[in-house]
Formats: C-alpha cells, structure tokens, sequence
C-alpha cells in the first residue's frame, strides 16, 4: 500500500463480504422455495428472499465498487485521498441504511413499508431492483455524490492515467443513471423503457468501464507489463463495450410497446456484446503471458484470469443465446435468463471485486501477498465457486430450455406452475450446486484467517 | 503478440506488417462484425421481401449515393497519398492531400443531409416500412462513422501541420489512415447493397 488513505477501502470489503454471504444464503432460502413453496412461509416469502437475494447482490458490489475506488484512485493520482474521514463516515451511512432497508423488508409487508417510508410523497418503490424505499434511494444518491466529490478531488490533484478516468467515468456514469429510478411514470411502456436505462446502462454500460479499470489495475501490479500496452487495451475495450452495450439496450425493448426498429437494432447491436468480453480474456492471458515479474499474488492473478473467462461466458456467450428477437420471442422472462444472469454477474462484477480484494487486502494488512497456505485456500473457494456456478448456470439452462419447450412452443402448452413442477428435478440440482457455492464462499472467508509465512510489503 | 509496434524507418518495408497500431486493427474487426451482421441481416430480409424492399429502393436518390461513392473513395485515395508524402518527408504536399480528403468527407456528410432532409420532407422515417428502417438505420450508423473520421483525419491534419509525421514517425497517421479507409470499405458494400441492387 502506498499512500495511507487508501486503508479507507478496508471496511467497504469487509461489509461488501458480509453482504455476500447474506445474498447466498437468501439465495439457498428461495432455491428452496422454487421445489418446496412454503418454506419458510409466511416469516420469509418468496417475493421478499429474492428482493433481499437481489439488492444484497448490488449493494455488496457497489461496497466492493467503492473500496476498490477508493483503494485505486489514490494510488494511480499519486496522492493521498483527499478526506478518509468522509469516506469512513460515508461508509458508516451506507452500512446502516442497507441495513435498515434489509431489516425492513423482513419485518413488514412490503405495502407498509411503502407507507412507513412516505413513498406516496415521491412514489419509486415496487420496480424490480429498484424495490429500495424512496428515502433510501435519496441516501444512496448522498452517499454517491459525497464518494465522488472526494474522488473526484482525489482524481484532480494528482496524476491522470486512463486507467483512473475511465474508473471515474464509469463511477459518474454510475451515479447518473441511478437518477433515472426516480422517474416513476404512470405510462408502464415509458416506466419500463427507463427503468432499463438504470438496470441495462448500469450493468452493460458504466459498469463495464468500472471493470475494465480494475482489472487493468490489478494487471498492471501482477504482471509488471507496460502500462502504455494495458491502456491501449482498456480503450478498445470500453469503447467497444459502450457502443455495443448502450445501443444493446434495445434487446430489452422487443415486446414493451417501444417502436419496432428496436428489434433489429437490440438484436444486432446486443450480438455484438459479447467482442468486448472475448476482448478482455485476450487482454487478460495475453497479459499475464507477457509478465515480467513473478507476482508473488497467484491467487489474485487467478481471480483476473478468471474474471475474463467468466466473464465472456457468462455474459457474452449466455447474454447471446437469447438476445437476438426471434429466439427472445420465445425464452424472454424463463430460466435461461436467470442462467444468464447468474453466471454474468458472478463471472463480471462479483469475480471482478473479489480480484481487487484478493490482491489489496493483503498489501492493506501489510504483506505484498498472503502466505502460500492461505493462497491454496483460496484458490480452492475460486474452483468451488467458479465451478458450482457452472453448474448452476447449466442447470438453469437446461430448465430454461424444458421450460420454454413445455410451456411455450408444443402444441398442448402447460400452465406455468405444470411447467414449474415438471422441471423441479433441475432445481434441486441448482440447489445442490448452490450449497457447493455456499461452502466456496466459508472457504473464501476462512483464507483471509490462515496463517503461515508472508512475505513483506 | 506484439501490442505495441514502434515507430518504423520506411526502409524497414522488406518484410510483410501490419501498419498502425494494432489496437486499431482489433476496433476495425469489430467494426466491420458490426456492418457486416447489419448487411445479412438486411440481405436476408430482403430474400423474403423482395418485391417491397425494390418498390420502396427505387425512391431512393441514387445520383447523390453514387457522388458520396465518388467522395469517399477519392478521400481515401487522398489520404494514401497524404500518407506516402509524409513518408518521403514531403509535409506540405502531406497536409495537402490530407486537406482535401478532409474536404471529401465533410463533402459526404453534407451530401448525406440533403438526402436525409428530403426524405424527412417526404414523411418518411424508420417506421414506414421495413426497408426504410434498414435505410436509416444502416446509412445513419455509417453516417456517425464518417463524423468520427472527419474528427480523426482533422486531428491528422492539425498534427501534419506541426510536422509531428514523417519518415521518423508515421505511426498515428497510419493508424488513423486505417480506420477512414475502413469507413469506406463499409460505404462500398452498403451502396451497391442498399441503392443499386435490385
């Protein structure tokens, strides 16, 4: 670590990890509830697993967004961060909110907590993703303009690199687009036309640039390669992914009521996703082939390779299976869509933080990188990880494709909950896989506690 | 793979390489993908309509597609000649030619304009039909394009100026001259496509 501010990244990953194992254990709740309905009923239902199982997810990222800002940032200007404080109080904010939103969503109905909260003064909630009560939504975006000020501070005063910019960029962007979760028409084809604009422009748009910046960085520190080179390839790659990704939003507007050129320009524009992705893997092996250093980090090196793998599969090869209008006709809302979205958030964002914090966690508790037991350790949660959601993005595939058969194309279609029943056997192998998860994860946890011997910062 | 080639002596041209720099090259495939998926996709569709697709093409201005043909390719010949004269250190013959391929393409978008305005006139837009959505939707994109090379061959001009190419250096130049000529290629294929064919 060389600037001491950076230190502030610190609790952002210890609360971004606390929330992931919250998100896979709701997540193992409603797997469950798929095959056996009224479990856990009526303390946890469904509706309320998957709203905690989902904004657990975005929450812990944009925690792991931010330490890994606030640990970059600093490093690439050169320059101490320009209030830690702020960042630490900021922390303390969003940690209690989060949790008070969790809280609330288990304790009450979701109606109550719509009138508790006032959200008929400014009405946001009941949007999928977007279910956070209106006033945390007013605290999310304080807590992301006062994050960017102090960056953005940070950024100016010190030394420019593309790298730092297009995480700027990317942070901005972030913000911008969250503004849109406020527009709440009465019109359901306009809601949903800018509903995507937050969703879509989030996770295909501005968060691309995010982890395009920090898989750069962590490159640049494994492999001791160019940074003139690594630079090269983050612009092509962002550019790429912003224009692929930003007119790609079209595949979401095929059957919402938007005019019909969108499926022309969704399907071949959102065909083209998955070149930035295929880009990155490039990039990623390519070089980490060229190293000229041995990274004593071979578990953060891991993670980056990986990222890139997952990343392309997850959401290029699985987002191209049904973007394209005559296939989405058909398997639009089913399970492989829950397929898709499963192995790309895992394969891109989640894969991305946990490489950031695989290689700045030990240099923040003082070692360049953590003993080569507790390596081993965790490379073994990356496999058990990487390779049970393989296995849960097969299994959601394979009951995508029964479903959408049974339920959509025969000749003597089912009822959705017949369909349900008749893929069950699917599910429980997704659960299955899901515990294999869940152990990947306590492994992950466990190798931040093993000792043995480090080498020094 | 080597990502970052350096600037190369004109003398160094005994073996076979890639000139510009290799991230150019990479955005270039892509771009191409991105025009070539837009060109199946309207050919097929045509296959299947192609009575329609002829009777709504024959409104098309064909005159003012084949005066942006001729100002495309004379701009990308310009720019090869900007280019071999930056080579042979000729800078203002470089600045000269790189001037008038300037021209051509700003020519091109202004062309382009009147086309789309009395097209706008006659009511038509990407709604009226499925041959039309295809017209504005494949000309438009390429239109951008050429308003990103205008932008990038401007830059080529203002750096020939301040003499920052020559025989020591044509790095740049050569990467951006890339790149207008894939702006051509692509208006290659869509005019005979979309104008001429029938």
């Amino acid at each position: 670590m060389k600037y001491k501010s950076q230190a502030v990244a610190k609790p952002y990953f210890i609360a971004a990890m606390g929330l992931f194992v919250a998100q896979i254990l709701f997540g193992l709740i409603m797997g469950l509830q798929y095959v056996i309905g009224d479990f856990l009923f009526p303390h946890i239902p469904f509706n309320v697993a998957r709203m905690v199982h989902t904004n657990a997810l975005i929450v812990w990222l944009l925690m792991g967004f931010m330490g890994s800002a606030y640990y970059l940032v600093p490093e690439e200007a050169e320059t101490e961060l320009h209030s830690p404080k702020l960042a630490l109080i900021l922390f303390w904010i969003f940690l209690v909110a989060a949790a008070l939103t969790v809280i609330g969503y288990l304790a009450v109905p979701y109606a109550t907590l719509a009138k508790i909260t006032g959200n008929d003064l400014l009405p946001t909630m009941g949007r999928e993703f977007l279910e956070q009560p209106t006033i945390t939504k007013i605290g999310i975006v304080i807590v992301a303009l006062g994050f960017l000020y102090n960056l953005s501070m940070t950024f100016l005063k010190g030394r420019k690199t593309a790298i730092a910019s297009v995480l700027m960029l990317g942070l901005w962007g972030l913000a911008i687009f969250f503004l849109f979760s406020f527009y709440n028409p009465h019109n359901l084809v306009k809601d949903k036309f800018y509903w995507w604009w937050v969703v879509h422009l989030w996770v295909e748009g501005v968060w691309e640039l995010i982890l395009g910046a920090i898989l750069a960085f962590v490159l640049i520190k494994v492999t001791g390669v160019d940074r003139e080179v690594i630079e090269k390839w983050l612009y092509v790659i962002i550019t790429l992914a912003l224009v692929s990704g930003m007119v790609g939003t079209g595949h979401h507007y095929f059957w919402i009521g938007a005019p019909e050129f969108w499926q022309w320009w969704g399907s071949i524009f959102s065909a083209l996703e998955p070149v930035p992705f295929f880009a990155m893997t490039l990039f990623a092996f390519n070089m980490v082939n060229r190293r000229r250093r041995e990274h004593p980090n071979r578990a953060a090196t891991l993670w980056a390779l990986g990222t890139g793998v997952m990343a392309f599969l997850g959401a290029g090869v699985w987002g191209f299976l049904h973007t394209l209008a005559p296939v989405n006709f058909y398997t639009h809302g089913s399970q492989i869509t829950a397929a898709h979205g499963h192995m790309a958030f895992y394969g891109a964002y989640v894969m991305v933080v946990l490489t950031m914090i695989s290689y700045a966690m030990p240099l923040m508790r003082g070692r360049a990188a953590n003993s080569n037991k507790a390596q081993v350790v965790e490379m073994w949660a990356f496999w058990l990880m990487t390779v049970s959601m393989v296995f849960i993005t097969l299994f959601l595939t394979a009951a995508g494709i029964l479903q959408v058969w049974l339920q959509r194309v025969s000749d003597t279609p089912l009822s959705f909950m017949a369909t349900q029943d008749q893929i069950s056997l699917f599910y429980w192998m997704r659960e299955a896989a899901g515990l294999v998860f869940l152990i990947g994860v306590v492994t992950y946890l466990v190798s931040f506690f093993i000792k043995g011997e480090e080498r020094a910062a | 793979m080597d990502t970052t080639i350096n600037p190369r002596p004109v003398s160094a041209g005994v073996e076979p390489h890639l000139h510009g720099d290799l991230a150019i090259w990479f955005f270039i495939i892509a771009e191409l993908l991105a025009f070539g998926v837009f060109f199946v996709a309207y050919a097929v569709t045509r296959a299947f309509n192609v009575e329609a697709f002829n009777a709504a093409q024959a409104g098309l201005n064909l005159n003012l597609g084949a005066l942006n043909t001729v100002l495309l390719i004379s701009g990308s010949w310009c720019v090869v000649r900007s280019v071999q004269a930056a080579r042979a250190d000729l800078q203002v013959q470089a600045v000269r030619w790189m001037a008038v391929a300037l021209a051509c393409g700003v020519g091109f978008l202004i062309v382009k304009v009147i086309e789309y305005r009395a097209k706008f006139a006659a009511g038509l837009t990407m709604d009226t039909d499925t041959f039309h959505m295809f017209y504005f939707s494949l000309t438009f994109f390429h239109f951008m394009h050429v308003v990103l090379g205008v932008c990038v061959l401007t830059i080529l001009l203002f750096k020939l100026r301040r003499g920052a190419y020559g025989s020591h250096d044509v790095h740049g130049l050569e990467t951006g001259a890339a790149y207008w000529h894939m702006v051509d290629l692509a208006w290659i294929v869509l005019f005979p496509l979309v104008y001429v064919m029938r």
